[in-house]
C-alpha cells in the first residue's frame, strides 16, 4: 500500500486489551521466543494476513488479523485441526 | 483473566484467541505461564528504553558513533536485547529530517519503543508517508522547512529503524536522565522533535 492515496492520519492511541497482548505474546512464543518451539515465521504471519480479502482486511482490527493469521498457520502446519478449533470455540462460547 | 464484574460476551476474535491458546496449552506447545510472562515483559518495553539510548548518544560522542555504525551492538552495550534484528539508527541534522514507516505491515523497533501506536499501523500513515511525508508530518503538527531534506525509512521484518533526534537548544548541562525525559516515542519515529520545555 506504500504510495497509494489515503486519508488523513489520525494520531489515534489506544491501550491494548489483555487478549490483544496475549495474541502478541503467542506470536513471540510460537516464533521461538521465550523458550518456545519455533512453529512459525514472521513471513508466514504476513502471508496469511495478506491473503485476507481486502474488505475483511479493512474491517478487522490489527490483532484480529494477527489471531486469524496465527490460527491459520497452526492449521496449515498441522499443529491444530479446524475440527478441534471449531469444537473448542463452541465449547468456550457456551462456557462464556 | 476476564474483567471482574461486568460480563461481556467474547467477540469472535477474542473467542478465537482463547480457543487457540487453550488448544496450544492442551497440546503442550505453550504454557499459560509463558504467555503471562511475555505479556508482563511487553508492558516493561516502553519508549523510555529508546530515550535512554538517545540521551546517552547526546552526551557521549563516541557512543553516538557506535550507535550510528551498529545500532544493535550499541544497544546491547546498554544491556538492551535486540535479538537477531538489525537496528539502524538514523541521525537528524540541521539539513536532514528522518521519519520511519513500515509500508508492508507494522515493523517497529519494539525492543526500544514497545508496541507501535495505532496510527503507525494505519492505512493512511503507511500509504502516504512515502509519497507525501511533509503533509503527513504537518498532520502531526510538525512543519519541516522546505530547504530541509526528508528521508523516509521503510522498515522490514529484519531491519528496524530508530531516529536519533537533534538535541534541543537550551539543554546545556542537563544530565542523561533529564535529557531522556524530553525524548518521546514520536521523536524516535520522526513525527515529532524534542523540545527543552
Amino acid at each position: 500500500m506504500g504510495g497509494l492515496p489515503a486519508g488523513k492520519v489520525e494520531p489515534a492511541e489506544h491501550d491494548y486489551a489483555d487478549w490483544e497482548r496475549r495474541v502478541d505474546a503467542l506470536m513471540i512464543i510460537l516464533s521461538g521466543g521465550k523458550g518456545g518451539r519455533k512453529l512459525m515465521t514472521v513471513d508466514e504471519l504476513r502471508k496469511n494476513i495478506e491473503a485476507l480479502p481486502p474488505d475483511a482486511y479493512d474491517r478487522m482490527g490489527y490483532y484480529e488479523r494477527w489471531v486469524t493469521s496465527i490460527t491459520q498457520i497452526m492449521i496449515q502446519r498441522g499443529v491444530i485441526t479446524t475440527d478441534e478449533l471449531g469444537r473448542k470455540m463452541a465449547e468456550i462460547d457456551k462456557r462464556g | 483473566m476476564k474483567d471482574n464484574g461486568s460480563y461481556q460476551p467474547y467477540s469472535y476474535f477474542q473467542l478465537m484467541e482463547v480457543s487457540l491458546r487453550e488448544l496450544l496449552v492442551e497440546k503442550g506447545i505453550v504454557t499459560e505461564t509463558q504467555v503471562a510472562e511475555e505479556v508482563a515483559a511487553m508492558r516493561m518495553r516502553t519508549p523510555a528504553i529508546g530515550a535512554k539510548v538517545v540521551a546517552r548518544a547526546w552526551v557521549d560522542d563516541s557512543y553516538k558513533q557506535k550507535l550510528l555504525e551498529n545500532g544493535s551492538r550499541a544497544c546491547e552495550e546498554l544491556g538492551i536485547e535486540v535479538a537477531a534484528l538489525k537496528l539502524v539508527v538514523v541521525e537528524n541534522t540541521p539539513s536532514t529530517h528522518n521519519v520511519v514507516v513500515c509500508t508492508l505491515c507494522s515493523c517497529y523497533p519494539r525492543m526500544l519503543l514497545g508496541i507501535p501506536p495505532e496510527w503507525y499501523k494505519s492505512r493512511s500513515y503507511r500509504s502516504r508517508t512515502v509519497s507525501e511525508p511533509r503533509a503527513v508530518l504537518a498532520e502531526f503538527g510538525l512543519r519541516i522547512d522546505e530547504n530541509m531534506k526528508i528521508r523516509v525509512h521503510d522498515s522490514t521484518a529484519d531491519m528496524r529503524y530508530l531516529v536519533l533526534p537533534m538535541r534541543p537548544a537550551g539543554t546545556d548541562g542537563w544530565n542523561e536522565e533529564r535529557l531522556a525525559a524530553v525524548v518521546t516515542r514520536d521523536c524516535m519515529i520522526g513525527v515529532a522533535v524534542p523540545k527543552s520545555s
